[in-house]
């Protein structure tokens, strides 16, 4: 158990959460939310099945569909069978083994991810997972979030617990002011293509800094979000009043007398003055650029005024073939400067920029102004309860008078499952969170950027810094 | 465990799961009929037709039960399709310098060996390949080594509960389950207020 060592928040989270510790063995961890969506669960209640056992704790897991659902209007059907019956094999599992659920109809559905916080069911301190790599958006709060595969999840519908070892602890400095037009995203792609998508394996991230304490919370979730896309399997920001500021009123917030104790128990979690970190690096916020990628993963990224780089320049082989193969793949040539290349597709949304701040954002820059007509641009709101609010700020008039389109609530584009999706060979400028081959639709190329550099592309049908409007 | 086999070379660093299996592919609820997805959109044409030119189609590699693979194999997306659709194509270890943390755990839980090799290793690997495309070979689990005709003895890492729980075949699940009165020791003394729908 802990000494008088000072620790890291990830530390203290993880000593708060051993249910037992055998010799060689990994930790039995405590899991005090577990979020359950459609696409990685049916094969989990399928061995709960088998195994005649019930979900341990019901009232510690909440489910929700947004992978394989439409974006179309909510009264019409989903048309695509083997998406509908995944929906419906949820929605039976939730009713099976008293899971609480917000269904596809519900007006609370949303990306699982978005409705953690949104409802008030992410808090600091708390152990979350998810059977989605995409978890690490709620470390935000200062919870130690992590994805999980499908048989962990079984584990943790069985057990509430999880077998793990701890990661390695690795700070993320981030100190400064942003430069107007530069944003939370531009940050953590910075992060991607400092370290790699393989910087952070086997570590959990702590976000620190000045430029990472001015973020609002919405900003920080984008931040936390792509920790996997460097690698690691967390990421996190401890809390402070903004945190409790968020959280406070929300429908499953701590009220009353609890919200009291719950702050005070919060404020024990900041890391520790002279604790220290197996990892760090630092990222100048003051001189950081919008950044976007140019490959066919998150770490092959730049500031958006650089060229695409020369696999020429790489000295290991394994590298330069991967470099080559992804500007193939991109089809664009070494040395091309980023800026000024054309788009056939503008995707705003995703765990990573699909609320406020992202809508307000790309709405700052389409206001008034038109897509270009070459551009088929979407909006999609993280969930329901966004939806409703941009819309009392007439932000979907901003959107629609623009040319752009505004869609109802889920993963759309950012994965592609749904029918929204790129043809081979178009080119995307997306807000979501991975470039990967294929990955908004086969033969597709994505080129991952903030919500700002989004709708600046949007209007000149170009990749465009918005600084340049 | 012993796992004497030709090799399959898929010399790509970061491979990603959303191209071991592409997203599409995930609207099943079993865990079956995987096997024929993997790496899909590699793997064949427009037409559907497979692509002579790509490795996991040939005969040689259809035979192989190791693959090897650039660095950071199965980064991205958590999905547990992938190591199933990589057993399911007959596969029983992927060969790396690295692998992703969750790719890594979902593999230890579907008896699939994620084999990490120092880089001078996994470079001799691939010469040696590259001069004798047939050549076998060896995993021994137990004594955690890989080896080859005219290669070292590499000593690979594992964490030694998944080798133990693979080796004699554990449930780990069960293992957790039979671990209940610690569980419910830790509930009781939990506050009430982390119970959020409750
Ligand atoms: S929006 Fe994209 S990254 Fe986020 S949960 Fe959905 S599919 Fe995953």
């Amino acid at each position: 158990m802990p000494s008088n060592k000072p620790r890291t928040i990830i530390e203290k989270v993880w000593d708060n959460h051993i249910v037992a510790q055998r010799e060689g063995a990994p930790a039995v961890l405590f899991i005090d939310l577990h979020l359950v969506h459609e696409v990685t669960s049916p094969q989990a209640f399928s061995g709960l099945r088998e195994r005649g056992v019930k979900v341990r704790r019901p009232d510690l897991t909440f489910a929700t569909v947004d992978h394989s659902t439409p974006t179309t209007p909510r009264n019409l059907p989903i048309v695509d069978q083997v998406a509908a019956a995944q929906v419906a094999q949820l929605e039976k599992n939730a009713t099976d083994f008293g899971i609480p659920y917000f269904g596809f109809q519900s007006l609370n559905q949303g990306i699982v991810h978005v409705i953690g916080p949104e409802q008030g069911l992410t808090q600091p301190g708390m152990t979350v997972v998810c059977g989605d790599s995409h978890t690490a958006t709620h470390g935000a709060f200062g919870a130690l979030a992590f994805g999980i595969g499908t048989s962990e999840v079984e584990m943790v519908l069985a057990t509430q617990c999880l077998l793990q070892r701890p990661s390695k602890t690795f700070e993320v400095k981030v100190e400064g002011t942003l430069k107007p037009g530069v944003s939370a995203k531009d940050i953590i792609l910075a992060l991607c293509a400092k370290i790699g998508i393989g910087g952070g394996t086997g570590c959990v991230f702590e976000f620190t800094g000045s430029a990472i304490r001015s973020l609002s919370m919405e900003e920080r979730m984008t931040v936390c979000n792509m920790s996997i896309e460097a690698g690691a399997r967390a990421g996190l920001i401890a809390p402070d009043e903004k945190t409790y500021e968020y959280i406070k009123g929300r429908k499953f917030a701590p009220q009353g007398e609890a919200w009291d104790k719950a702050v005070e128990f919060w404020k024990t979690l900041p890391t520790d003055e002279g604790a220290t970190y197996d990892h760090s690096v630092t990222i100048d916020a003051d001189t950081l650029e919008p950044m976007i990628t140019f490959g066919t993963n998150p770490g092959m990224g730049m500031a958006i005024s650089g060229a695409v780089p020369d696999p020429a320049s790489q000295s290991d082989p394994l590298e330069r073939e991967s470099l080559r193969k992804a500007l193939q793949y991109m089809n664009l040539q070494a040395g091309q400067p980023i800026a000024g290349q054309k788009i056939d597709v503008v995707f705003i949304g995703s765990c990573t920029n699909s609320r406020m701040t992202d809508l307000r954002a790309a709405a700052s820059v389409l206001k008034g102004r038109k897509v270009n007509p070459g551009v088929r641009v979407m909006v999609v709101p993280g969930s329901q309860e966004i939806k409703r609010q941009a819309e009392a700020e007439g932000l979907d008039k901003v959107f629609k008078e623009a040319g752009a389109e505004w869609r109802e609530a889920g993963c759309s584009m950012c994965i592609a499952m749904n029918g929204d999706q790129l043809s081979p060979g178009q080119y995307s400028v997306s807000t979501s969170n991975r470039n990967f081959e294929g990955r908004q639709g086969k033969g597709g190329r994505t080129f991952l950027a903030s919500p700002l550099t989004a709708a600046a592309s949007a209007v000149t049908g170009v990749v465009t810094d918005v600084r340049s409007l | 465990m012993q796992i004497q086999s030709t090799v399959a070379v898929l010399p790509n660093d970061n491979i990603d799961t959303d191209q071991i299996i592409p997203a599409r592919f995930l609207k099943t609820i079993s865990k079956e009929g995987l096997g024929d997805q993997l790496f899909f959109d590699w793997r064949y044409n427009s037409d559907g037709s497979p692509k002579s030119d790509f490795v996991l189609n040939t005969p040689a590699a259809k035979a192989s039960k190791v693959l090897l693979a650039g660095d950071n194999f199965g980064c991205g997306s958590s999905r547990e399709h992938a190591p199933w659709a990589l057993t399911q194509y007959g596969l029983q270890a992927v060969l790396s310098t690295s692998f992703a943390d969750i790719f890594k755990q979902n593999s230890l839980k579907n008896r699939l060996l994620p084999i990490v090799m120092p880089k001078d290793a996994h470079a001799a690997l691939f010469a040696s390949l590259e001069k004798d495309p047939a050549l076998q070979v060896t995993i021994d689990l137990p004594a955690q080594t890989l080896t080859w005709p005219g290669g070292p003895v590499v000593e690979f890492p594992i964490d030694l509960f998944a080798k133990d729980c693979m080796l004699q075949g554990v449930d780990e699940i069960g293992y957790v389950l039979k671990q209940d009165a610690a569980i419910a020791a830790f509930e009781a003394q939990r506050p009430i207020s982390l119970n959020t729908l409750a």
